[in-house]
């Protein structure tokens, strides 16, 4: 069938791996909202001696590759510490999906955000976390390289189209090299905004296009 | 592959009837002329009767004269030239302000954002959460300098019905131009030009079993519209270009191919398909319950997202459409859903079913066990609604 997914990819979303709930979970994490359109939460189960990940669940609403990258995310860090697990990257998933059509390379992004938070999570319950720091550019650039531009399904900082980034009073103000009526405008403003928003020291974040 | 799917997506296009392609066919391989004038040679001169004949036709079913309706591209075409053309006539007479609604299908809005940003000014008319114009709304917009207001008679994706009558008198009354996108209701909802005072219709016969890439539009006599198309003096000197003869033959066929009983038996399956969804939990219907599209089912289901929905119908061979952001070629959620204001979830979550001529009665049992299977996999999936 002409799909625009791998086969993997519709294995995982046919049969995903490791479904649902851990009730007795050392740390949580969900990433993404109903409003977005994709989410993602990421259970986990970590040996407190070893910081092993014994065992690890999700839970996915969004499209086919939402679905896949949660249950693939789930099979990359399973037995991982969670210093090996910290380091899995959106690529690795990609990979290990045997690729994602370039509009849906963010959903990788996601199920990692997610697997990370929920690391975070477990290193702060477990006072293994240093205090917050306040965000610097450098910290906001990070973030903006996992946004995607769905034109290539490469990140926007490394595709070019960040023009500029100031960060002044806990306002962030992102130029975007790309008309504003651009058919992915919106969707690059929507993920922009949730990458820096939940920052705690950032009040507001401004997206203008240029182009 | 047709044999084995069900195809509920009959607002995207139509499965061509294969009588309007016999209809069609002699005006490719044997009738094959340009339409001449009458001075001309016999193939051309019969190539033009079929060609007034068919559209005499396709006006009769509008209630108005041959020499009121124009053949385009498509539906696309249609609303581009009538919202253009007007603009464009009217601009430098009476002012630069045009009314739509926010719900409108996409060349609708397209136009009046390129009109935008030529110096027009764009009101949008509110609409309720069935998608229904508020009347009053509709007539304190109007001011002075407004030229022209582009309502649809049926929308492409919840499949409300506007009180087309109501809307024309308003805009009558205080000289408007009233241009109405009819592609998803014409020959499925009447529509009667000497009964109801609209000025412009855009019609197509891809979503009526004819074939793709011919539509019309409606002009009524002594509206202002600039020529559209610059060449020859083909169609009252307003779109230029050698006639699609094949396809509107193919056009008027279709419309002459569908009948009162026929759009019975695809309400009659709608409302089993509307009452049978709806009984899955932590579903809504999506427009109007009453006035709606005989052809058209459109069902949120909470707590999953529309394109995973369309690929598991995919996996058991039935093709429908979503609102999900997802799915669509902008990333961006359905502008309708939203319009009528739904939340993201409820557009991400939405499905379209559309009926045509070839959907069976049982394809509805199967599609109401598909669903029901989908959403039970999809749900234990999901995060939401689940404390």
């Amino acid at each position: 069938m002409p799909l625009p997914y791998s086969e993997i990819v519709m294995e995982h979303f046919k049969r995903p791996r490791n479904v649902g709930r851990l009730e007795d979970a050392d740390a949580k994490a969900t990433e993404g909202s109903p409003a977005c359109g994709d989410m993602v939460t990421v259970y986990l189960k970590v040996d407190e001696q070893t910081h092993r990940i014994t065992d690890i669940k999700f839970e996915s609403y969004g499209c086919a590759s939402n679905i896949a990258t949660g249950s693939i995310i789930t099979e990359l860090a399973k037995g991982k510490t969670i210093e090996e697990a910290k380091q899995l990257t959106w690529k690795d998933a990609a990979e290990a999906l045997g690729g994602l059509p370039p509009v849906k390379v963010h959903c990788s992004v996601l199920a990692i955000d997610g697997l990370r938070a929920a690391i975070q999570n477990y290193e702060e319950k477990k006072g293994l976390i240093k205090e917050r720091v306040p965000t610097t550019l450098e910290e906001i650039n990070r973030r903006l390289k996992r946004v995607m531009n769905p034109v290539v399904g490469l990140d926007i900082v490394r595709t070019k189209i960040v023009q500029d980034v100031t960060l002044e009073n806990g306002v962030v103000r992102v130029t975007i090299d790309m008309p504003a009526d651009h058919q992915f405008a919106n969707n690059i403003r929507e993920e922009i905004m949730e990458k820096l928003g939940t920052l705690w020291d950032i009040q507001r974040v401004e997206v203008e296009f240029v182009g | 592959m047709f044999e084995t799917t069900i195809y509920m997506d009959n607002a995207a296009v139509t499965r061509l009837d294969e009588r309007v392609w016999e209809a069609m066919r002699p005006y490719y391989f044997d009738t094959f002329a340009v339409a001449t004038s009458q001075f001309g040679y016999s193939l051309g001169i019969e190539a033009r009767d079929a060609l007034e004949s068919a559209r005499a036709a396709l006006a009769g079913a509008l209630g108005a004269s041959a020499e009121e309706f124009i053949f385009t591209s498509g539906d696309t075409e249609s609303t581009n030239m009538a919202i253009k053309g007007v603009a464009a006539a009217l601009a430098p007479k009476k002012g630069r302000h045009i009314i739509t609604s926010p719900i409108e299908d996409f060349p609708v809005l397209g136009s009046v954002r390129a009109l935008e940003k030529q110096g027009f000014e764009v009101s949008y008319v509110r609409v309720d959460e069935h998608g229904l114009v508020d009347l009053d709304h509709l007539r304190s917009l109007i001011r002075p300098d407004t030229i022209l207001a582009s309502i649809q008679v049926a929308n492409q994706e919840i499949g409300t019905l506007q009180d087309i009558a109501a809307i024309a008198g308003i805009l009558k009354e205080r000289g408007v131009i009233f241009h109405a996108d009819a592609t998803h209701a014409f020959g499925r909802v009447p529509l009667d030009v000497r009964q109801v005072p609209v000025d412009l219709i855009t019609v197509s016969a891809h979503t009526i079993h004819g074939p793709r890439g011919i539509g019309g539009l409606y002009i009524r006599k002594g509206t202002p519209i600039v020529k559209w198309m610059d060449g020859g003096f083909q169609e009252f000197n307003l779109r230029a270009g050698v006639e699609n003869i094949p396809g509107a033959v193919g056009f008027a066929k279709a419309i002459e191919l569908i009948t009162p009983e026929e759009t019975e038996r695809l309400r009659r399956m709608r409302d089993a398909l509307i009452e049978r969804l709806l009984q899955i939990p932590h579903t809504q219907l999506n427009g109007h319950p009453s006035r709606r599209l005989p052809t058209n089912a459109n069902i949120s289901f909470r707590f999953i997202e529309g394109e995973s929905i369309l690929l598991q119908l995919d996996m058991r061979g039935i093709a429908v459409s979503t609102g999900s952001a997802c799915f669509s070629r902008s990333l961006e959620a359905s502008h309708v859903i939203l319009g009528i204001g739904g939340d993201h979830e409820r557009a991400h979550g939405s499905v379209r079913f559309t009926l045509g001529r070839f959907n069976r009665e049982e394809e509805v049992d199967k599609v109401v066990e598909a669903m029901n299977e989908i959403v039970a996999v999809l749900r234990a999936i999901s995060p939401l609604g689940k404390d």
